[in-house]
C-alpha cells in the first residue's frame, strides 16, 4: 500500500494538472464545436478526445468503482476462487486489458464513423464522445462488475438470474440476430471493396492460404509458439500487398480476380461456410492472431501518422444533410446518428466479453475499472480516429466514393453533377486521378465506408510516412479491414452456429451436440444461409444495403446494451443502491428513446428511403403500374419481400426491447416495494488470499 | 539496457500467448504435481487451449 501513496503526485500538483487538462479538453471542444466553414486541424480532435477520455476515467470511473458499484480488493475474484490455470486465471491486469481490447475492438468502431461522418464531422465525434464516457464504458464497467461477482456468469445467465427466463430468452435471440445481420453487412462492405478490383481481391484471397499455413505452422511444426508464427505471417501480408499490385499489372492473372459484386458474395458465402466447418486451428485461429496484430499496429501507426502529420479536417461541422436527406444513408441526425454509430459510443456486444473470458482472469475487482472503463475508451479513440480519417478527405470525394449509384447516378458525370450540386465540388477527372493513384479503375459508388477509410489512410499514411505508393497503402488499408472483418465472419459464424445447436439441442439433443459433424455442418450452413442471404440479395439492391442493414445492425447492437443495461439497474436496485441507479437509468432511458425513434420511422417513415414498408409498397406500386422495366421489374420482387423481411426484424426488435423495459420496471418496482422479485444472485464475500499489488 | 530488453520480451511474450505453455507447467508444478499424474506435452496443450479457446463468444464486432 505504501507504494501505492507515494507514488502520487502532491495534491496541488496533481489539482494544477487535472485543470490544465480539463482547460485544454474545454478549448479543443470549443475549435472543434464552434468551426463554421473554415478547415481545423485535426489534432484538435485526438486532443478534445484523450483529454474527455482522462476526465472521465479519472473522476467517473472512480466514482463508479468507489461509490456505486464499492469495488472491494479484499474480495477474491473468481480467477482467484476457481483458478484452474485455463478458463480462470488471475492475470496481470495490462494483459487482461491487451486481451480484452482486442476482443471488443472490430471493424464496427471504423465503418460507423464513416457513415455517419455524411451529418458532418460534428454529430458523430460528439456522440461518440459523450457516448463513450457516460454510456459504453460505463455498460462495459458494469457488466464486467456484474459477472465478477456472479462467479463470471454470461449475459445470458445473469438476465435469466436477475430478470427471469424472459429476459435470458431475449438476450440470447438477440445476439443470434445481430450476428446474422453484422456479419450481412461486414461481408457487403469486403465485397464492395473487391468489386472488379483485382488487386484487393487477390490480396485478401492471399490472406486464406497465409492463414492456413500458419494454422499448420503453429499446429505441427512449431506447436503454440504465437511469434514466430505471426511475425511470419505479417511479412506474408505485406508481401501480398505488393504482390496484389503484381498481379493487377499482370493482363491473364488481372482476369482470375476481377469479379461483379454478385459474385464475389457467393464466394464470401463459399468461404464463410468453409471456416465455419474447418477445424479452429487451420484457418479462424491464426487469422485471429494476424488480425489482432495487424489492428493494433496499423490503429497505433494511424494514430502516429495523425499526430505527425495533423492533416486539416475538409468536411464542414454540419452538412445539410442532417434534415435526413442524406445520400450515404436516409434519416435525420436524430436519432440516426446514434444507430450509426454503435460501436465507438456503445456497443451492447461488449458486455458479451465482458461477461465472458474477461471476468475469469481478473486478479483484483479494483482491476475492473481499468478494464471496464479503460479498454471502451481506446475502443471510442479508435472511432475518433476513423472520423478524422473520413473528415481529412475532400468532402465532394467523400460522397463520391460512399454513395450508391441508385441515390446520386449511376454514370460517373450524372454522379459528380449532382454531388457538386449539393455544394461539395468534385469532378470526374479528380476522381479517376484518384482512383489510377489508388491502382483502382473506379472509386465511385465504393459504398460500405471500407474504401473511404483507406483512401484517407491512404492519405495520412503516404504523407506521414514518404510521399509515394498511395496505392499500395490503399490496398494495405483494405488488406488490414478485410482482414478483421473476415476473422469477424468466422468467428460470428461459430458463434451462432453454438448458439443455433444449443437452441435446437432442446428439440433434437444429438443437434445439441457441438462436436457431432452433421449437426455442425447443418447448424453451419443454416447460419451461413441467413447472413448469406441478405448478403447477395444486399448486393443487387440499388439504394445499398447499407441503407436498409447498418441501420438494423445499429438498432439491434443497441438493444443488446439495453439489455446489459436493465440487468445492471436490476442489480443496482435489488443491492440497496437505488439512489445511484441513474448511472444505468441515463443511458438506458437514452438508448431506449433512440432505438424506439428510429425502429417507428424504419418501419412507419414516408421518406421512402427510410420506411421500409412505404418503399416496399412503392415499389408494388410502381410494379403494377408497369413503370419498372428490364433488370428493375425482375428484381423489384425480391426488393420488395427483402424490405418487409428487415420491417419485420425491425418490428421485432421494437417489441423486444419493450418488453424487456416492462419487465425490469415490473421487477425494480416489486423489489422496491417489497414485494416478491427474484433474489440478488450475487456470489457471498470471500477474503483474497493474493498479495496487494 | 539488457534487463530492460529481457522485460520487454517477457511482457510481450506474456501478452501474445506466446509462454502459455511455461505458464501453464509452473502452474502444474504448485497444483497438481503431487497427483502423481503427468502435464500435458506443449502439443496436446496448445490443442486443448485452442480448442478450449474458441468455444464461445470470442470476437465482437
Amino acid at each position: 500500500m505504501a507504494t501505492t501513496i507515494s507514488r502520487r503526485l502532491p495534491r496541488p500538483v496533481s489539482l494544477a494538472a487535472w485543470t490544465l487538462v480539463v482547460a485544454l479538453g474545454t478549448v479543443a471542444l470549443g475549435i472543434v464545436a464552434s468551426a463554421r466553414g473554415e478547415s481545423i486541424d485535426a489534432l484538435w480532435f485526438i486532443v478534445a478526445a484523450v483529454c474527455v477520455y482522462a476526465v472521465g476515467y479519472r473522476f467517473y470511473s472512480a466514482f463508479l468503482a468507489a461509490k456505486v458499484f464499492a469495488l472491494d480488493p479484499t474480495r477474491a475474484t473468481p480467477a482467484e476462487r476457481f483458478s484452474d490455470g485455463r478458463d480462470f486465471v488471475p492475470t496481470n491486469r495490462w494483459i487482461v486489458f491487451g486481451h480484452h481490447f482486442a476482443a471488443i475492438a472490430g471493424p464496427g468502431p471504423l465503418i460507423g464513423p464513416t457513415l455517419a461522418a455524411q451529418f458532418g464531422y460534428l454529430p458523430g465525434t460528439l456522440w461518440i464522445l459523450i457516448g463513450a464516457v457516460l454510456g459504453g464504458c460505463v455498460q462495459d464497467f458494469v457488466s464486467l462488475f456484474c459477472s465478477i461477482r456472479r462467479d463470471g456468469r454470461s449475459l445470458g445467465q445473469m438476465a435469466r438470474d436477475e430478470l427471469g427466463p424472459i429476459g435470458g430468452a431475449v438476450a440470447l435471440i438477440g445476439v443470434m440476430a445481430i450476428m446474422i445481420i453484422l456479419i450481412a453487412v461486414l461481408g457487403l462492405v469486403v465485397v464492395n471493396a473487391m468489386r472488379h478490383s483485382p488487386w484487393a481481391t487477390s490480396t485478401v484471397a492471399a490472406t486464406i492460404p497465409i492463414a492456413l499455413m500458419i494454422g499448420l505452422f503453429m499446429r505441427h511444426l512449431r506447436p503454440g509458439r504465437v511469434l514466430e508464427g505471426t511475425a511470419i505471417g505479417v511479412v506474408l501480408l505485406l508481401a501480398a500487398v505488393f504482390a496484389g499490385g503484381w498481379v493487377d499489372d499482370h493482363p491473364t492473372l488481372r482476369s482470375w480476380f476481377d469479379y461483379d459484386a454478385p459474385a464475389l458474395a457467393l464466394m464470401v458465402i463459399l468461404y464463410g461456410f468453409a471456416a465455419a466447418v474447418l477445424p479452429v486451428w487451420l484457418l479462424l485461429a491464426p487469422r485471429d492472431y494476424l488480425s489482432t496484430f495487424m489492428k493494433l499496429g496499423t490503429i497505433v501507426a494511424l494514430a502516429v501518422a495523425i499526430l505527425i502529420l495533423n492533416p486539416r479536417v475538409q468536411m464542414p461541422a454540419l452538412t445539410q444533410f442532417v434534415d435526413g436527406t442524406g445520400p450515404i444513408f436516409g434519416g435525420n441526425v436524430f436519432p440516426f446518428v446514434f444507430i450509426t454509430i454503435a460501436c465507438g459510443a456503445i456497443s451492447g456486444f461488449h458486455s458479451l466479453i465482458s461477461s465472458g473470458t474477461t471476468p475469469k482472469l481478473l486478479a483484483s475487482e479494483r482491476d475492473a475499472r481499468l478494464i471496464g472503463y479503460g479498454a471502451m475508451t481506446m475502443e471510442s479513440f479508435v472511432a475518433i480516429m476513423a472520423m478524422v480519417a473520413a473528415c481529412v478527405l475532400d468532402p465532394g470525394v467523400y460522397f463520391a466514393i460512399n454513395s450508391p449509384g441508385g441515390v446520386v447516378g449511376a454514370d460517373p458525370a450524372t454522379a459528380v453533377a449532382t454531388i457538386s450540386s449539393w455544394g461539395f465540388p468534385v469532378t470526374v477527372d479528380q476522381m479517376s486521378v484518384l482512383a489510377n493513384q489508388m491502382g483502382e479503375s473506379t472509386l465511385f459508388a465504393r459504398t460500405g465506408g471500407a474504401p473511404s477509410l483507406a483512401v484517407g489512410m491512404a492519405s495520412i499514411f503516404s504523407n506521414a510516412f514518404g510521399n509515394t505508393l498511395l496505392s499500395v497503402w490503399y490496398h494495405f488499408a483494405i488488406m488490414f479491414e478485410a482482414l478483421f472483418i473476415l476473422t469477424t465472419v468466422d468467428a460470428g459464424t461459430r458463434v451462432a452456429r453454438f448458439m443455433l445447436q444449443d437452441l435446437l439441442g432442446n428439440v433434437a439433443p444429438p443437434l445439441g451436440r457441438t462436436s457431432w459433424y452433421p449437426s455442425v455442418l447443418f447448424c453451419s450452413a443454416i447460419v451461413v444461409a441467413g447472413w448469406g442471404y441478405f448478403l447477395y440479395f444486399g448486393t443487387i439492391d440499388p439504394l445499398g444495403v447499407i441503407n436498409s442493414l447498418w441501420p438494423l445492425f445499429g438498432i439491434a447492437n443497441q438493444m443488446l446494451a439495453a439489455i446489459a443495461l436493465c440487468v445492471a439497474t436490476t442489480v443496482l436496485v435489488k443491492s440497496s443502491r437505488v439512489r445511484f441507479a441513474w448511472v444505468t437509468v441515463l443511458p438506458l432511458v437514452w438508448l431506449v428513446a433512440v432505438t424506439t425513434v428510429a425502429a417507428w420511422e424504419k418501419l412507419f417513415s414516408p421518406d421512402l428511403r427510410v420506411g421500409f414498408l412505404s418503399h416496399a409498397n412503392d415499389l408494388a406500386a410502381q410494379l403494377e403500374a408497369g413503370s419498372l422495366t428490364g433488370a428493375a421489374a425482375a428484381q423489384a420482387p425480391q426488393l420488395i419481400f427483402n424490405d418487409r423481411l428487415d420491417a419485420a426484424l425491425t418490428l421485432f426488435f421494437l417489441i423486444t426491447v419493450w418488453v424487456l423495459i416492462v419487465e425490469t420496471a415490473r421487477i425494480c418496482h416489486a423489489c422496491l416495494s417489497g414485494r416478491r422479485c427474484p433474489p440478488l444472485s450475487e456470489t457471498p464475500h470471500v477474503q483474497t488470499r493474493l498479495v496487494e499489488g | 539496457m539488457r534487463v530492460a530488453v529481457q522485460r520487454i520480451w517477457a511482457l510481450l511474450r506474456e501478452v501474445t500467448g506466446d509462454d502459455a505453455y511455461e505458464r501453464y507447467l509452473a502452474h502444474w508444478r504448485v497444483a497438481h504435481a503431487a497427483d502423481g499424474t503427468k502435464p500435458l506435452d506443449r502439443s496436446s496443450f496448445y490443442r486443448e487451449e485452442q480448442r478450449r479457446k474458441w468455444d464461445g463468444v470470442r470476437r465482437c464486432c
